[in-house]
C-alpha cells in the first residue's frame, strides 16, 4: 500500500513528446521528412514527363496526324501516325490474342492442377525469371527463330515477341486471382458431379474472369509501349498494311524512336505527338482495367 | 488437363528455346573471338574485332547509378506508404507509382534525350568544376560531354524507370513486419524512426536486398531510353558525364545493318545479357522467396 502511494506522489513518469531529448527528436523528424520527400522526388519526373508530352506534343495533334500516312521525309512537315497507330493495336492485338489463352490456362494447370508438384513449382518459378528476361533479348529470340529463317520482317514477328514478354505475366495474374476463388464453390461444384474441366470452365473461370481482364489489359498495356523487341522485327513502312502476316509493319513506339533520333525540329515534333498518342492508348488500357477490377473484384475472404 | 500443362510448358519451352537458338546463330562470334569476346575492348565490326568489354563496362555503369539514385527514393516510398501515410493518401500514392510504372520506355528515352540531357550540362559543369580538381574523384566527375548524353543521364533515367518495382517488392517486404514487433518497439519508447531502424529493418533486410537485385536486373535489360541518352560511343572512361554505351543499345542500333559474323557477335551481346540477367533473377527469386518464407515463421 505504501509503495503505490509512494510511486503515485512521485508522478507518472513523463512520456510527451518533450521529455525525448532533442537529439532523438531531430533526429526522427528528419528521417521522416526524407522518408516523405522520398515520395516527392518519385513524383517530380512523372509530373515533368506528362507535361512535355501534353504541351509539345498537344500542338501536333489532329485529325490529320492520327490518320495520316507517315511523311517519307522526316524534316519536312505533315504526315501522320496513322500507319503506326494501326500498326500498335494490330500487333498488340495478336499478341495478346495468343498470350492471353495461353497464360488463362498456363494459370489453370498451376492453380487448378500442378498446386504444389514439383513440375508446377519448376514453371512458376521460370515464369518469374521469364518476366524478368529483356525485352530486347524477346526481341533477338524471334529475330533469331522467325526473321533470319523466313528472311523476312513482319508485324506477326513483332507479335510473337510481345505473346513471349505478356505470357508470364498473364500465368501469374491470373493465377492469383484463381487463388482468390473460394473453395467451397469447387467442391459444391464436383459434388454436383461435374468433373475438374467441367467445374473450371463453368464455375472457377467465372468466378475469376474480372481479375484475369483485368490482369491482361495491364500486361497489354505494358507490352504496347515496349519498343526494343518490335523495332528490328517488324521493319518499316509508311503506308497502312493491315495485314499482319505479310509484309513489313510499323508501331508507334518504333516512330517514337527513330524521330526522336533526328535533329530536326519536325521529326521531334512528331515524336512527342506520337508519344502522346501512344501514351494516351496505354492509359485507356490502364482505366479499363482498374475500373473492371474495382467494379468486379471478388471479395477478398 | 493436357492442354493446361502444356500451355504451362510452354514458359520452359520458350526458355529453352531462347538458350538454344541464340547462342546456336552467336557460336560463329565465339568461336572467331573466343574468351576475348568479354575480355577485348576494341569493337570494329570492319575489322571483325568484337569485344564487348566496353559495353558490358557500360551496362554496369548505368546500373550502378541507376541503384544508387533509385534505391534510397525506392525505400523511403516504400517505408512512406507502410508506416507513415495516413490512409486518406495511400491509395493516391501506389497510383502514382502504378503510373510511373505505366509510361513506355520510349517515352522516357524521348523525355531525357530532348529535355532532360541538354538541361543537365551547366548541372554537370557545376560538379565537374567544384569535384574535379580533387584526384581519384576528379576522374569520376571529369569533362562533361556537351550533347549531355553520357552515362550519368542515362543513369538517372534508368533510375526513374525502376522506382516501381523496387517499391512494390519493399512495400510487400515491409507489410510482412509483426504488428507485435513496431508495437513492442514503441512501447519501449522508441521513436516512429527508431522503430523503423530497430523493428522493420533488421526484419526485411533480407527482403529489400532481394528487391535491389530485382531492380539491378531491370536496369541491366533497360535498353531504348539509355540507346536514347548514352551518347553511342565505345570506350572505358571513369567519367560519368562521359558518353559511352551499353549491351542492348549496341544490339537495337547496329543489328539492322549487319550480316555475317557482326550479326553473330550481336547476338553474342544478348546471350551475354540473357544469362547475366537470368542469373540475377534466379538470385533475386531464392533471396526473397526465402526472406519471405522466414517472415512468415516468425508472424505465425
Amino acid at each position: 500500500m505504501t509503495t503505490t502511494l509512494e510511486r503515485t506522489s512521485r508522478g507518472a513518469p513523463d512520456l510527451t513528446r518533450r521529455a525525448l531529448s532533442s537529439r532523438r527528436r531531430i533526429t526522427n523528424q528528419v528521417a521522416l521528412g526524407a522518408i516523405a520527400l522520398a515520395l516527392v522526388i518519385a513524383i517530380v519526373p512523372l509530373g515533368l514527363v506528362v507535361y512535355s508530352v501534353i504541351s509539345k506534343g498537344g500542338g501536333i495533334m489532329s485529325g490529320e496526324f492520327l490518320t495520316g500516312d507517315i511523311s517519307l521525309s522526316v524534316r519536312r512537315a505533315g504526315g501522320g501516325m496513322g500507319p503506326a497507330i494501326i500498326g500498335t493495336l494490330l500487333i498488340t492485338g495478336g499478341a495478346a490474342l495468343m498470350a492471353v489463352p495461353l497464360g488463362v490456362l498456363g494459370a489453370i494447370y498451376l492453380n487448378e492442377y500442378g498446386k504444389q508438384r514439383p513440375l508446377a513449382r519448376l514453371i512458376r518459378m521460370l515464369a518469374d525469371i521469364m518476366t524478368g528476361v529483356p525485352s530486347i533479348i524477346m526481341g533477338l529470340f524471334i529475330y533469331t527463330i522467325w526473321v533470319l529463317t523466313f528472311e523476312a520482317r513482319s508485324g506477326f514477328a513483332g507479335a510473337l515477341a510481345l505473346a513471349c514478354l505478356m505470357l508470364p505475366v498473364v500465368i501469374r495474374s491470373t493465377e492469383e486471382m484463381l487463388k482468390l476463388v473460394p473453395d467451397e464453390l469447387r467442391q459444391a461444384s464436383l459434388a454436383l458431379g461435374a468433373r475438374k474441366w467441367r467445374t473450371t470452365v463453368t464455375v472457377v473461370l467465372p468466378a475469376a474472369i474480372s481479375g484475369i481482364t483485368s490482369g491482361s489489359l495491364l500486361a497489354i498495356a505494358r507490352a504496347a509501349g515496349e519498343t526494343a523487341p518490335i523495332i528490328f522485327v517488324v521493319g518499316a513502312v509508311n503506308a497502312t498494311n493491315w495485314n499482319l502476316f505479310s509484309g513489313e509493319n510499323t508501331a508507334l513506339p518504333a516512330q517514337i524512336f527513330s524521330n526522336a533520333s533526328q535533329p530536326f525540329q519536325i521529326a521531334q515534333d512528331r515524336a512527342w505527338g506520337a508519344a502522346l498518342t501512344l501514351i494516351a492508348i496505354v492509359l485507356i488500357f490502364t482505366i479499363i482495367a482498374r475500373f473492371i477490377a474495382n467494379r468486379f473484384a471478388i471479395k477478398e475472404r | 488437363m493436357i492442354l493446361a500443362l502444356a500451355a504451362g510448358l510452354l514458359v520452359l519451352a520458350v526458355l529453352a528455346l531462347i538458350l538454344i537458338t541464340t547462342s546456336r546463330e552467336a557460336w560463329p562470334a565465339f568461336t572467331h573471338m573466343g574468351l576475348n569476346f568479354i575480355t577485348e575492348r576494341t569493337w570494329d565490326p570492319p575489322a571483325e574485332v568484337f569485344g564487348a568489354l566496353a559495353f558490358i563496362y557500360g551496362t554496369a555503369l548505368v546500373s550502378l547509378i541507376a541503384l544508387i539514385f533509385a534505391v534510397p527514393v525506392s525505400i523511403g516510398i516504400a517505408l512512406f506508404l507502410t508506416e507513415l501515410a495516413p490512409r486518406r493518401l495511400r491509395g493516391p500514392a501506389i497510383t502514382v507509382i502504378d503510373l510511373l510504372a505505366a509510361v513506355p520506355s520510349v517515352v522516357f528515352g524521348l523525355w531525357g534525350v530532348l529535355v532532360v540531357a541538354p538541361k543537365l550540362v551547366p548541372v554537370y559543369r557545376w560538379f565537374h568544376d567544384v569535384l574535379g580538381g580533387i584526384p581519384v574523384i576528379g576522374s569520376v566527375f571529369a569533362e562533361p560531354v556537351g550533347s549531355g548524353r553520357s552515362f550519368m543521364t542515362a543513369g538517372l533515367i534508368v533510375a526513374i524507370m525502376i522506382v516501381p518495382i523496387i517499391t512494390s517488392i519493399s512495400r510487400e517486404v515491409f507489410s510482412t513486419v509483426p504488428r507485435a514487433d513496431k508495437d513492442a518497439a514503441l512501447a519501449l519508447g522508441a521513436t516512429k524512426w527508431e522503430m523503423i531502424k530497430g523493428a522493420v529493418f533488421p526484419h526485411s533486410f533480407g527482403g529489400i536486398v532481394g528487391a535491389v537485385i530485382l531492380g539491378l536486373g531491370r536496369a541491366m535489360g533497360e535498353t531504348i531510353a539509355i540507346t536514347l541518352v548514352i551518347g553511342g560511343s565505345t570506350q572505358i572512361t571513369p567519367n560519368v558525364f562521359a558518353s559511352g554505351n551499353a549491351m542492348p543499345s549496341v544490339i537495337v542500333s547496329q543489328i539492322g545493318e549487319s550480316t555475317g559474323t557482326f550479326t553473330a557477335a550481336l547476338i553474342g551481346l544478348g546471350v551475354v545479357l540473357f544469362a547475366m540477367t537470368v542469373l540475377i533473377n534466379t538470385l533475386a527469386q531464392a533471396i526473397v522467396r526465402r526472406a519471405e518464407a522466414r517472415m512468415r515463421g516468425a508472424t505465425s
